[in-house]
């Protein structure tokens, strides 16, 4: 981490923290508690079942308001208190501050999903007795929730550099439920019957991030076994769709004017 | 003689002004400059005049419209420039969270310092502003003088060779002022470049070897203090008392203002032997002559007049 993007990283990271940006634990701990103790309440196998949604969907919405809320002001946080004017007089290239937020957040998320999973195994345990085999699934879908969140972060961070907070949340909010929805985007051009609008309809399908291929919250839930490849799959498509987000935002990042 | 310092050639910035109707404004025109090595260089004018403009494009946070610059021969494009150099920006502001010690701690750690450098570093620069007490307390705890401070030291944490500071002296008190211009002269002392903004007028003729005066984007004049303004003096100033009952000579009462059991009167070099009879003649007790030689005060204040009076030209009507 003695890079520049890993020192910007651990800077962001310690921010979260300082901002008591973790805070949002002690809620998720004690819902889960709740959620435990009134689900005992049910037969023992709609309680399993039930604390695991409820438990990876807590953890898939805490991680998204945290990856947008943060990702948006990461960049005009600094511009907005000129903190970015001091550190743009070091040997720091635009691109690697951006990098290094971006990474900050994602450690941050990391943490965050780690330990709010902690929380969700001894709710689990607690409702249970025991961790079966095929909860392994549950690891899977938080592992897909952090791809999902890293996306996000890379979104906002990507809108953050050439609008404000307001509209980056906006236009990241946006991306993210039409990513949701970007197969039937699809499927919706198929139905016109127009070629102009298939290919329209395409291309946007394929322009969006698909983020309903990093949903596993259901198949966790129930015990179903998610295919290796669909881990590799998922994880070369985060890691390469952000990639390219955070190449765009560096590209106009590196050329605006700090005023 | 080496290369310069800091070399600005031409060096040009425009915004783009309006929301429907866009239109250009020029901030920044044509400035060309040199700066040598081991100079205490002052960059003078009013606010708005384009001094922060100037930094910020050094700085490479805003981008020219025209023109380059260099450092130490190295294009300000070139990331490597900033290993040489140190900037604290106006009224800076820095991450509250941290305690100056980890934000001297952060900055040094992109100069690729090992550990226990860093620290030695830190600790050697907290003392060099005067916080070494304060390098455990968190930012948001520190009045604008620390965090003028600790932006100095977070400017030369590196031994930077060319240090640029905006309007470092301002929003300090007196001993504030006075711990910055030692600071200044100490870098200089060392044999630094440093290149500063302000609009206090009487701390760059106290620490400048030359001064560059700017008005609404343009460079209006460079030079020492001494070469910018005439050194010659254009009045004599003389401080006296008067003996009880004896009155003021009659040439000189209509001149001469009282401060408290003082007078003080001002006359031209050539009067001056004569205005001195005269107070001998009336048994006045001399307490000073002074030479009045213009300030860069003087010289300033007439360019913002003269530049005010061509944006505004005096209306055919307006002495009536």
């Amino acid at each position: 981490m003695s890079t520049v993007p890993g020192v910007v990283a651990i800077n962001t990271f310690r921010e979260a923290v300082r901002d008591r940006v973790l805070y949002n634990l002690i809620f998720f701990a004690l819902m889960m508690i709740g959620a435990s103790i009134l689900v005992g309440e049910i037969s023992i196998g709609i309680s399993r079942l039930v604390i695991i949604n409820l438990g990876l969907s807590a953890i898939s919405i805490f991680g998204l308001v945290m990856a947008i809320f943060i990702g948006v002001g990461l960049v005009h946080k600094e511009i907005e208190k000129r903190t970015l004017y001091t550190l743009l007089s070091k040997p720091v290239k635009r691109w690697e501050f951006l990098v290094g937020k971006f990474g900050g957040l994602l450690l941050t998320l990391t943490l965050n999903t780690a330990l709010m999973t902690l929380g969700l195994a001894a709710a689990l345990y607690y409702v249970s007795g025991n961790f079966l085999r095929a909860d392994f699934s549950i690891l899977v879908a938080v592992y897909f929730i952090l791809l999902e969140l890293g996306l996000v972060t890379a979104l906002a961070l990507f809108f953050s550099c050439f609008s404000s907070p307001m509209l980056s949340t906006l236009f990241t909010l946006g991306i993210y439920v039409a990513g949701i929805f970007s197969a039937d985007i699809r499927d919706i051009g198929m139905l016109t019957r127009s070629p102009a609008m298939e290919a329209a309809a395409r291309a946007i399908y394929y322009l969006l991030p698909n983020f309903h291929n990093f949903n596993a919250i259901t198949a966790a839930a129930h015990g179903d076994a998610i295919p290796v490849s669909l881990i590799w799959q998922n994880t070369a498509y985060a890691a390469l769709y952000a990639a390219l987000v955070l190449v765009a935002a560096s590209a106009v990042f590196s050329g605006r004017n700090l005023k | 003689m080496g290369t310069p310092a800091i070399e600005i050639d031409g060096l040009t910035k425009d915004y783009t002004v309006g929301f429907w109707r866009k239109r250009k404004r020029r901030s920044l025109d044509n400035l060309t400059l040199q700066i040598q090595e081991g100079e205490a260089f002052g960059f003078l004018g009013p606010n708005g005049a384009g001094k922060t403009t100037t930094l910020k494009l050094l700085m490479s946070l805003i981008f020219p419209t025209a023109g380059t610059a260099r450092v130490r021969g190295r294009s300000i494009d070139d990331v490597r420039m900033h290993r040489e150099i140190g900037y604290l920006p106006e009224q800076p502001y820095f991450y509250d969270y941290l305690t100056a010690r980890e934000l001297l701690d952060y900055y040094a750690r992109f100069f690729g310092y090992p550990a226990v450098e860093r620290s030695q570093r830190v600790t050697r620069f907290l003392e060099r502003v005067g916080l070494a007490e304060e390098g455990n307390v968190q930012l948001r705890k520190f009045s604008k003088g620390m965090m003028q401070r600790v932006g100095i030291a977070q400017a030369i944490v590196h031994d930077p060779q060319v240090i640029f500071l905006d309007e470092p002296m301002s929003g300090l008190d007196p001993v504030g002022r006075r711990e910055v211009r030692d600071i200044i002269l100490d870098l200089k002392r060392q044999g630094r470049t440093v290149f500063f903004s302000t609009h206090i007028l009487s701390d760059a003729e106290m620490l400048c070897d030359r001064v560059a005066v700017l008005l609404g984007g343009k460079l209006q004049g460079v030079g020492a203090p001494g070469e910018i303004v005439s050194m010659q003096a254009y009045a004599m100033e003389i401080f006296f008392e008067m003996r009880d009952g004896r009155l003021l000579p009659s040439a000189l009462a209509q001149h001469a203002t009282k401060i408290g059991e003082r007078f003080r009167v001002e006359v031209p070099e050539e009067q001056l032997y004569s205005a001195l009879e005269q107070l001998r003649g009336c048994e006045a007790r001399i307490l000073s002559v002074a030479p009045l030689r213009p300030t860069l005060e003087d010289y300033f204040l007439k360019l913002v007049a003269r530049d005010r009076a061509s944006q505004h030209p005096a209306e055919p009507g307006d002495a009536q």
